[in-house]
């Protein structure tokens, strides 16, 4: 597959899924196919991003996404640093605003931001010069994570249109389910999610997606089963009873995995709660579980958003334009 | 700034929705207090008078009368101050206001009531009372000392912005309460339902990732209390009402003779939760604004009386508090200054006579909160506000004369302006030629 080069992503910044359009996806999940050919060379690095300053700005912890993206900017080049942001420190009085201004006087081109709020990425995106990549926010957005499963899907099988795609678990505390339920249907396939009552948000079916709370009937002709991790406090706030209540009625095993298509493939955003949600050795068939594509797939993915993301920085810098972290 | 001796109010609008009365005449203010007024008054001749102010065909009534407002004084002088709070009243055409008790301290003592009553008669600018604690300390456990916050002058007695969650001693607080004539006001959202929830609960909620407040919690904080109210008796409010189901509840429990009433915010009625869309933090809210039918169908509870009285919900926040993720964010908006012209657009739009969207700012919460004014009377303070029903501008948060500028209504567009806010006689706002 060769990229066209020629075309130009629309945003300024990668905020969420909404709002992107077919165009923009393919671009971003093209370009990642190159990456992953990139990444899996003995010498991994380009040049495209040197010179440039990407920030991990973190606020919640977090230690695969931000080595994933580490890794990614690194490959291409790219002056990394990362910032843990301890709640503590913003509780001495520094407001989200405070640290997008100090941050933004040291000209990042790229800040790739993760906060416990949802809105919190964009409102600090508001705020600085530099592109801003949402790397999760609160309930909201974690868009980079559905580019990956759309890479990972679209290796395995050859396209998204016309898939049904169950997502399973909880959806009520989900970035990861809203990105992908607005990634998947923009794409063309249908989306289901499953879980009980109690883990579901209000009106989600205004959002497009079919409704289960019955797993077994969820799973029936589905291409696709992505699970997502079950917080265990979840147990305190009665949204469930207790883990094998869970895993009886909502876990993947092989039993309830026989209940999609035969050839139905599994993935996980990670990182995996073995025997809560998914059965542990189930999760590592190699047949049918994607988990570790989707780990590859999250560095290729990343290094397709820093590429697009600062495409008119570069061009501007070579053409004696701009420099590198001004204002664009 | 004048306003002593003989003064007259000629060729206004008098609007009086006590009465009835809206007809053009005059008014004559003599030493503060309301000397006279009619069609009939100075129609032959020149009056011997001190000052003649040509009110030139506007709308003439009594002083706005606010019953929900913070001013943040004592404990958040940053926020709002007694005195930066009046002059946002003086501007909105409000004369009287009654505070909530959540300041720090809270006003769960006599001496925190007498504090206020006292920087409000010093400053001699828009008249301020104010609500009691309920319960010791705001904590919902202990009520206060409702015979001597009472004898004190406490309006009335709520939690503030807290609901008051145990039955028992809710229904201690409608039964001892009524001894002293105490009107308890409530904040009708129930405490584990909404816990944590920042916006409507809905698909815009589902969309946006943030945790919400179903309109279920409101419906049962206030039926819940409507059966307390109906086995104990006494006198209860519910403040800013916004769930279609409480409305009907409120409507039945009237209809039951119940002595309850309830009140809404402009913000409630004029805009839905799409306006926290964006995560938009000025207009974060609670109870939060509701869905678009729910909004027209709290316009319709205004326009059948189900809604008795129209409140701002003045509620100040500096910059720090609101320029914050969505869910960090404080709660509440500033409305001294657009109470008036906000309330108007239910009459601009067809749901209320002038008259009756007067009610619901002066007549309605002075009867309901025991409190003077409200009224064109003869002998009563002269505590008026001259306005404009029609006259369009648009709201700037440059406008606003509170220390916090967390306006919802920014940029809006709206019609009906205040002229003049005269209390006790003198003017304490004149816009231009007025």
């Amino acid at each position: 597959m060769s990229p066209d080069r020629g075309i130009d992503f629309s945003h300024r910044h990668l905020l969420g899924i909404d709002g992107l359009s077919p165009a923009d996806i393919n671009l971003i999940l093209d370009l990642a196919d190159s990456y992953v050919e990139q990444s899996r060379r003995v010498d991994k690095k380009s040049t495209l991003l040197s010179g440039l300053t990407v920030i991990n700005l973190f606020f919640e912890n977090s230690t695969r996404t931000r080595t994933s993206f580490e890794a990614a900017a690194k490959r291409l080049d790219a002056d990394v640093i990362n910032m843990a942001v301890s709640t503590s420190s913003i509780k001495k009085g520094e407001t989200l605003i405070d640290t997008a201004m100090t941050l933004n006087a040291m000209h990042p081109d790229v800040l790739v931001v993760r906060h416990g709020d949802s809105g919190a990425v964009q409102l600090l995106a508001d705020k600085v010069d530099g592109a801003v990549i949402n790397a999760g926010d609160g309930r909201h957005e974690h868009p980079t994570q559905a580019l990956l499963d759309a890479l990972t899907i679209r290796r395995r099988i050859g396209r998204l249109d016309n898939l049904t795609v169950a997502i399973c678990g909880d959806i009520a505390h989900s970035r990861v389910a809203r990105s992908n339920i607005h990634l998947l249907q923009i794409m063309g396939a249908r989306v289901r999610v499953i879980a009980p009552p109690t883990l579901l948000p209000s009106a989600i079916d205004r959002m497009g997606v079919e409704v289960f709370t019955d797993m077994r009937k969820g799973l029936a002709g589905v291409d696709i089963v992505m699970m997502l991790r079950l917080q265990l406090e979840r147990m305190q706030g009665s949204f469930v009873p207790s883990v094998r209540e869970y895993f009886r009625f909502f876990g993947l095993d092989r039993e309830m995995l026989a209940c999609a298509k035969p050839d139905a493939l599994i993935m996980h955003p990670g990182p995996m709660n073995r025997g809560v949600e998914i059965d542990s050795e189930l999760a590592d068939d190699i047949d049918r579980s994607l988990i570790r594509d989707q780990v590859e797939m999250g560095v290729a993915v990343r290094m397709a958003a820093l590429d697009v993301l600062t495409r008119p920085l570069r061009a501007a810098g070579a053409a004696g334009g701009l420099e590198p972290g001004g204002a664009a | 700034m004048r306003g002593e001796g003989r003064i007259a109010y000629l060729n206004a609008r008098l609007l009086d929705p006590a009465s009835g009365l809206d007809a053009t005449g005059a008014l004559l203010i003599e030493d503060g207090r309301i000397a006279d007024f009619g069609a009939h008054l100075f129609r032959t001749g020149a009056p011997s008078v001190n000052e003649v102010v040509d009110c030139k065909g506007m709308v003439l009534a009594p002083g706005l009368i606010d019953v929900r407002v913070q001013l943040r004084e004592p404990g958040a002088e940053h926020k709002e101050t007694i005195e930066t709070g009046c002059a946002a009243a003086a501007a909105g055409g409000v004369t009287t206001m009654v505070c909530l008790p959540n300041t720090d301290p809270p006003v769960d003592d006599v001496s925190v009531l007498e504090f206020i009553a006292r920087r409000s008669r010093e400053l001699k600018r828009s008249k301020v009372f104010g609500y009691a604690a309920l319960t010791k300390g705001l904590e919902g456990k202990e009520i206060t000392e409702i015979g001597l916050l009472r004898a004190a002058g406490a309006v009335a007695f709520t939690d503030g912005e807290r609901a008051l969650a145990d039955a028992k001693v809710m229904k201690r607080a409608l039964a001892y309460g009524q001894t002293f004539d105490a009107l308890i006001v409530q904040h009708p959202l129930e405490a584990s339902l909404s816990a944590g929830g920042v916006m409507n609960q809905g698909e815009l909620s589902t969309r946006l990732g943030l945790a919400g407040v179903p309109k279920v919690a409101e419906t049962i904080q206030v039926e819940r209390d409507l059966r307390l109210l109906e086995s104990t008796g006494g006198r209860l409010h519910f403040a800013h009402v916004t769930a279609p189901a409480a409305l009907e509840a409120i409507r039945r429990a009237k209809a039951d003779g119940l002595d309850v009433t309830c009140d809404t915010a402009p913000h409630y009625f004029a805009l839905n939760e799409n306006a926290v869309g964006d995560y938009r933090s000025f207009a974060k809210v609670m109870p939060p604004l509701r869905a678009e039918a729910d909004r027209q169908a709290l316009v319709e509870a205004i326009a059948d009386g189900v809604v008795d009285i129209v409140a701002s919900d003045h509620c100040p926040h500096d910059q720090d508090s609101k320029r914050l993720p969505f869910e960090q964010a404080e709660f509440g908006v500033i409305g001294l200054q657009t109470l008036l012209p906000m309330t108007l657009e239910l009459y601009h739009n067809g749901h209320l006579s002038l008259l009756d969207a007067a009610a619901l700012l002066t007549a309605r919460p002075a009867a309901r909160f025991g409190l003077p004014g409200g009224r064109l009377m003869r002998g009563a303070a002269a505590d008026l506000v001259l306005f404009d029903p029609d006259k369009p501008w648009t709201v700037s948060e440059e406008d606003m004369l509170s220390k916090s500028k967390n306006t919802a209504f920014g940029d809006r567009p709206v019609q009906g302006k205040v002229l003049r806010t005269v209390v006790d006689g003198r003017p304490l706002y004149r816009a231009d030629g007025f």
